[in-house]
């Protein structure tokens, strides 16, 4: 038995087998294939070896192009070490042979071929052997990326490991329905991770620095959510212990229900809008179960991903009025897409391919103005879909008002095209900002004129506050949301904001953490956005909370100088 | 069986363009091909083999073939050689 602490991502237990998700130029483990699955082993490596093929003729066209037709024969030469009857026969033998599984019998071919080379005392000669590494190197990435495509087709319900996780990777997860948690040795609390893992309910431990290299696939964990612990394989009395308080915690679930439909009022009578995070037009029906007040956030950036192309008006249009359709009346605010650069390329927009700092680089707001042609795409899809009027459209990673006036007049060049078009726009939707960027807060006065509503999203505003990259291990200890300067930021964004009547909603991580909720209620946040699984059991913070104590408490912790003295202040009066 | 050898005369030897003209060359035949060099055997359809023959100019190695179109594979296999695998 083993006990890793990492950092607590998402609330829960989980108890079961490991799955390995392995990413490229790791080491290569073998595994034991069953003999009814053999057969099955030997086409996923047939399989490799066809995407490998479509990957080199891809590489000697293009090489084609720009280098000419004598290097474009090096490619020739990769192709027929592709077809090397040691690599199409001798692979599937051992596979078959000895119960292997793919990439373990194809490297053990290799090192056979290197040991060869190896002898070679010719220098020209023995540095052939490049030309077949890069090779296999290549066969293998396309069988890990098979497994990973696979997660989606996942057959049992498993614990998931990996060094890190991709937004696609959560996608496939999402599909396959079988995963009971997550361990991660990337990440924090807030990447993008923990924050699928809320929104799935899953239980997650991030930035656990190597358990993807500790253990194997199939070994047994318990992942606790609460405390951020992992334990491998654990003994029989801890594995009681964990059911019993999986069991607890389903009790309090079951307690939460009940709550449904009552009113987010503090127990003085302080009423606040409790909201849900969206992430997909496919959780809308979250929506109406947990009842929420309306939606505080709606990432539509996940419409564009794992596909290679930009979606459609019409896409986005059937994505956007399928949500109004499930949960009809309530407020719906839609934020922009904040995609990257690096997605852009992707998707067959010129970005910027592998910013050294994609943090703080070509995202959100910033890449639509660039590219003001996806942002009309978006705006005429939100017009379009807003047949309730009940639809709000926020801005992410705004940092001057140059910006804000900039979006408006494409928002107003949009609405005039509409109803040429004969499509009348009935109501302006609401317009509002997200405050991520310190900027935005500090500027916030000039803003208001524009907009109607703000909302901070913490998880940003944290990271630029304090400069530490969210999932950069090496810095995570420093990413700390009750760091007084985020406390101050907020309070001004709320000060600023209430001055002229406007509302104030924070949708980041912070709005559903039990400590934090007092606080933010307290420096007299409006409304607070969740994800659809933590909704009640926010609610029911908001309704054990006194609102006039809390004040006072947010009124000093303003004044406190560390996260440590804040941290207690909160603490000791939370239970 | 057919035996026949034969010395290297392009300039780099067999090298990965020339060991791939080879395994591709002899893939298109049924028979057995091997390359031997000092002793060492290599299957004549396996590029990766016959790179490992590491065949400098000046080599000599010994082509068997076996099998029913033998005849051919070999005087394929020889012309390869005699062009210099196309390289000047």
């Amino acid at each position: 038995m083993l006990i890793k602490k990492g950092v607590p991502a998402s609330l829960g237990i989980a108890i079961g087998k490991a799955h390995i998700v392995k990413e490229e130029n790791i080491l290569i483990e073998q595994k034991e294939i069953p003999p009814e699955k053999i057969k099955a082993e030997v086409k996923r490596f047939k399989d490799a070896l066809e995407k490998t093929k479509l990957d080199l003729d891809a590489i000697r066209s293009k090489i084609l192009t720009v280098l000419g037709k004598n290097h474009a024969k090096l490619i020739d030469a990769h192709h027929l070490i592709l077809q090397d009857p040691m690599i199409t026969k001798d692979v599937p033998k051992l596979i078959v042979a000895r119960g292997m599984n793919a990439e373990f019998a194809l490297s053990e071919i290799l090192d056979k071929a290197e040991e060869q080379f190896e002898k070679i005392d010719d220098e020209f000669f023995h540095e052939r052997k490049h030309d077949v590494f890069d090779v296999g190197k290549k066969i293998i990435s396309n069988l890990v990326n098979s497994e990973k495509v696979s997660l989606k087709d996942l057959k049992e319900p498993v614990i998931i490991v990996a060094h890190n996780l991709y937004p696609s990777d959560t996608l496939h997860i999402r599909e396959s329905n079988k995963v009971l948690g997550f361990c991660m040795d990337l990440g924090s609390k807030s990447s993008h991770t923990a924050i699928f893992a809320q929104s799935m309910g899953i239980p997650a431990v991030v930035g656990l620095s190597d358990i993807s290299r500790q253990i194997q696939s199939g070994d047994t964990l318990v992942v606790d959510g609460e405390q951020g612990m992992v334990i491998i394989s654990p003994s029989p009395e801890i594995i009681e212990k964990y059911k019993a308080r999986k069991e607890e915690l389903q009790k309090q679930e079951h307690f939460f229900h009940r709550l449904k439909g009552l009113p987010a009022t503090t127990r003085d009578g302080h009423k606040i809008h409790l909201m849900c995070n969206l992430d997909s037009a496919e959780d809308a029906p979250e929506l109406t179960a947990v009842k929420t007040e309306g939606v505080g956030l709606y990432r539509t950036e996940f419409l564009y991903m794992n596909r290679a192309a930009v979606p459609t008006e019409e896409e986005q249009l059937k994505a956007y009025a399928s949500v109004v359709k499930a949960a009809p009346g309530i407020p719906l605010t839609i934020r922009t897409a904040d995609i990257g650069g690096d997605r852009a390329t992707e998707l067959g927009i010129k970005g910027l391919k592998d910013e050294r700092n994609p943090f703080m680089g070509f995202r959100g707001i910033r890449l639509f103005i660039k590219y003001p042609e996806l942002l009309k795409t978006q705006l005429r899809a939100i017009y379009k879909a807003n047949t309730e009027g009940n639809i709000k459209i926020m801005i992410p990673m705004l940092s001057s008002l140059d910006e804000l006036l900039t979006v408006k007049k494409i928002a107003a060049d949009v609405k005039t095209e509409l109803s040429e078009e004969g499509f009348p726009v009935k109501s302006h939707p609401e317009f509002g900002v997200m405050v991520e960027i310190p900027a935005a807060a500090i500027i916030l006065d000039s803003l208001l004129p524009e907009i109607d509503f703000v909302s901070i999203g913490t998880n940003d505003l944290v990271q630029y506050t304090l400069a530490v990259d969210r999932i950069n291990q090496y810095v995570s200890e420093l990413y700390e949301p009750f760091h007084p300067a985020v406390l101050r930021l907020i309070n001004l964004v709320v000060q600023t904001a209430h001055k002229k009547g406007k509302p104030v909603s924070v949708c980041g991580e912070m709005a559903s953490d039990p400590y934090a909720i007092p606080l933010l209620v307290g420096l007299g946040v409006d409304i607070l956005s969740v994800p659809a699984k933590m909704y009640l059991r926010s609610k029911h913070s908001v309704r054990s909370m006194n609102f006039e104590k809390f004040s006072g408490l947010a009124q000093r912790a303003l004044s406190l100088p560390t996260s440590d003295e804040i941290r207690r202040l909160i603490e000791e009066e939370v239970k | 069986m057919i035996k026949k050898d034969i010395t290297i005369v392009n300039e780099l030897g067999i090298h990965a363009r020339p060991a791939g003209m080879i395994a591709n060359t002899s893939s298109r035949f049924s028979c057995d091909i091997k390359l031997v060099k000092d002793g060492m055997e290599v299957n004549a359809k396996s590029i990766m083999g016959i790179m490992t023959l590491a065949a400098g100019r000046g080599t000599i190695i010994e082509i068997t073939a076996r099998g029913k179109d033998e005849a051919e594979a070999v005087e394929a296999i020889v012309d390869l050689f005699a062009r210099k695998f196309d390289e000047d």
